[in-house]
């Protein structure tokens, strides 16, 4: 018997897609102003959604004492290599410390020293219990008066007419019903992209991931199909992480200072430079000249040193605990074995994301971006992503303030009608599974994955790209047993659309500026020209890229201008 | 890397499902069942919220795992964590949930 979907419309001023960090905090935003009718769009539930399910380690994005807000943009700016936004950056640094007071007012632990003053673990960070940030968070937006949360509601297509958007429709993930959301602005906040390569762990483990593996890509995919700029996509993150957990390493080696030690016992720290991209650089490089495996030299740290990192892994990465208790031996007596994760995109920490103005409006009328979907800002880490929310909350109201006239017509029958046809599809030889892992190995392969060392060239490229293309024809035959299944189907078709323009932005960039995140082995080399931001926007079915120049040193706070609905500048062209 | 629902301890109470971020939980006959093993996280947020102590956590053995299992009890403010190893052994860490990681 064909299965049809149940639509349910709702009407809102303010639809928030993701109730993750930035979501959450956008959501407390909006209830301080308290105006408008808000509503929450989570695929999962936000008590424990998003980045921050299982904890964070420490506060990495602070402004300490003796230091000011142009300290922390001047670090961003050299480890991106100086393709960041500084303005964006300016606008994040002011607004850190105030965000994590309000955290710390709603229940966040932040160890403070016997003056009361917080105790720093390096520069930008400070120490906490970031076990249950998530929950506090939750309850910050869940306890506004104006803000009405829906969990379980995966959306997956905005609802745009002449570059305007007007809401969103979406499905609940566990019973035959469909959304169909009328927003005068909407805020996407539904974080980066995760599971597009082969990840460390390819067999049962599979979603023993560092970034979140229910993080599909889905606002980079949304934006993408609704004609929003991206910018900066080549600029892949990879993070250095304890092997086969792909537990944080920052913990240990900011904690006890432990250095990183190649398979021959030489310390290689430094050997290869100290920004971000270049210590996974340096890891990889080791193990590709054969000197692997590295690891973090713990084995002179103490006993209680250890049960302190017992301790600290429980509060956010507890399968390092448990390996470690399981294992009969602990970092004390065992160095800790590290590797490179596949790459993901994620514009909390590079600048990967949707090409976003100082108050986060996108290049969509109406639609803002803020969190790990935002670009341009890389480093914001978890109170950055929570600035973002801030910062958007406040530029929709003052978009709304303008008079918005709600709008809707019959466009999401099209996307119901999608959905339905996923239901009632015949069972093929083609699985759910089968086709993310296609889609992984074509990535890993040939865009620069794990087993090439993170490196790709052209040709290379050019096959993924037609591979990936091909398997679109295989998606549209998978069959959806449920609107769990159908879930699953929208997380693949969100990850080939990033995987095209991704593929599009790493052909774009030729040079070499960052190792491993972007190692282009036709290009080797940094070149000057390459001081631009590359950007994207699909038009008739093609990724067009679009060169920008950098938004430098005065800070000067970019906005984009509209006539009418349609985009006029964003920033000048190359 | 996954959990393991003791049927005998569910008492289909749903927190668990309610929660993951995967949506991996459904409830089948009253009683939590992990949708797809392979696709958990690892971030133990169901094994918080249930009541019942009925979810361990253990790690894939292509990961490192030997059959351990890990579980969480709260008190008040303090959270024990236990780690038992499939000789019987066992080791327990409390954590107070109001103290700040000294690292």
């Amino acid at each position: 018997m064909e299965k049809l979907i149940q639509v349910e419309k709702i009407n809102t001023d303010i639809l928030i897609i993701g109730g993750g960090t930035a979501g959450c905090y956008a959501a407390y935003t909006f209830g301080q102003n308290g105006k408008h009718k808000v509503l929450i769009a989570e695929k999962a539930n936000i008590k424990r959604s998003g980045c921050l399910a299982a904890g964070v380690n420490a506060i990495n994005a602070y402004i300490t004492e003796g230091r000011v807000p142009q300290d922390y943009v001047d670090y961003c700016k050299k480890d991106a290599k100086g393709i960041v936004r500084e303005d964006l950056l300016l606008s994040i640094s002011e607004n850190l410390n105030e965000v994590t007071h309000k955290l710390e007012e709603n229940g966040l632990v932040i160890l403070k020293d016997e003056n009361g003053k917080y105790v720093t673990r390096g520069n930008r960070n400070i120490k906490i219990n970031g076990e249950n940030i998530k929950p506090i968070l939750a309850r910050m937006a869940e306890a506004q008066e104006n803000v009405t949360v829906i969990n379980h509601v995966n959306i997956t297509d905005l609802m745009v007419k002449d570059n305007k958007v007007f809401g969103a429709v979406g499905f609940d993930v566990n019973s035959q019903k469909a959304y169909v959301i009328i927003a005068k602005a909407v805020l996407i906040a539904t974080g980066g992209a995760a599971g597009l390569y082969r990840p460390n762990n390819p067999g049962f483990s599979r979603h023993k991931m560092w970034y979140p593996p229910f993080n599909t890509g889905a606002g980079y995919a949304m934006g993408i199909n609704a004609g929003a700029e991206m910018t900066t996509l080549e600029m892949r993150f990879i993070a250095l992480r304890c092997k086969d957990t792909i537990a944080p390493t920052g913990t240990i080696a900011q904690g006890v200072r432990a250095k990183q030690m190649n398979g021959k016992g030489e310390i290689y720290e430094t050997k290869y430079g100290v920004a971000t991209c270049e210590r996974v650089y340096g890891t990889t490089e080791e193990n590709r000249l054969g000197n692997g495996p590295c690891y973090l030299k713990t084995d002179e740290i103490s006993k209680e040193q250890e049960d302190e990192l017992y301790k600290a892994y429980l509060n956010m990465a507890p399968s390092q605990t448990l390996k470690w208790l399981e294992g009969g031996q602990g970092p004390a007596e065992q160095n800790v074995e590290i590797e490179g994760t596949e790459p993901y995109i994620v514009g909390g920490h590079t600048a990967s994301g949707f090409w976003v103005d100082n108050k986060r409006a996108t290049t969509v009328k109406g639609l803002y971006a803020a969190g790990d979907v935002a670009g341009g800002a890389p480093q914001k880490y978890v109170t950055g992503a929570l600035v973002e929310g801030k910062l958007a909350a406040l530029g929709i109201e003052e978009f709304l303030a303008e008079g918005q006239e709600a709008y809707s017509d019959d466009s999401w029958e099209t996307i119901v009608s999608q959905y339905e046809k996923f239901l009632n599809n015949e069972e093929e030889n083609i699985t759910i599974e089968q086709l993310e892992e296609s889609m992984q190995k074509i990535m890993d392969e040939y865009a620069g994955g794990i087993t090439k060392a993170y490196q790709f060239n052209e040709t290379g490229l050019n096959l993924a790209k037609e591979k990936i293309t091909g398997l679109f024809e295989v998606l549209e035959t998978l069959r959806a047993h449920d609107t769990d299944g159908l879930l699953q189907i929208y997380e693949i078709k969100e990850r080939l659309t990033v995987c095209l323009s991704l593929i599009e932005h790493l052909k774009a960039r030729k040079e070499t500026r960052w190792h491993s995140f972007a190692e282009n082995k036709n290009y080797p080399d940094e070149d000057k020209n390459f001081e631009i931001y590359v950007n994207s926007i699909k038009e008739d079915n093609q990724i067009k890229i679009i060169k920008r120049p950098l938004v430098v040193d005065d800070y000067k706070p970019l906005i984009f201008a509209f006539e009418g609905n349609k985009l006029v500048d964003a920033g000048g062209e190359v | 890397m996954s959990i393991r629902i003791k049927i005998t301890s569910c008492v289909g109470c749903k927190r668990c499902a309610e929660v993951c971020p995967g949506n991996l939980i459904k409830i089948v006959n009253n009683r939590a069942v992990i949708r797809r093993e392979k696709d958990c996280w690892g971030c133990t947020s169901c094994l918080k919220e249930c009541k019942t102590g009925a979810i361990e956590f253990f790690l894939g053995a292509d990961i490192g795992g030997k059959g351990s299992v890990l579980s969480v009890e709260d008190k008040g403010d303090l959270r024990t964590w236990t780690v038992k190893r499939l000789d019987g052994s066992s080791e327990t860490i409390t954590v107070n949930t109001k103290e700040s990681n000294k690292y």
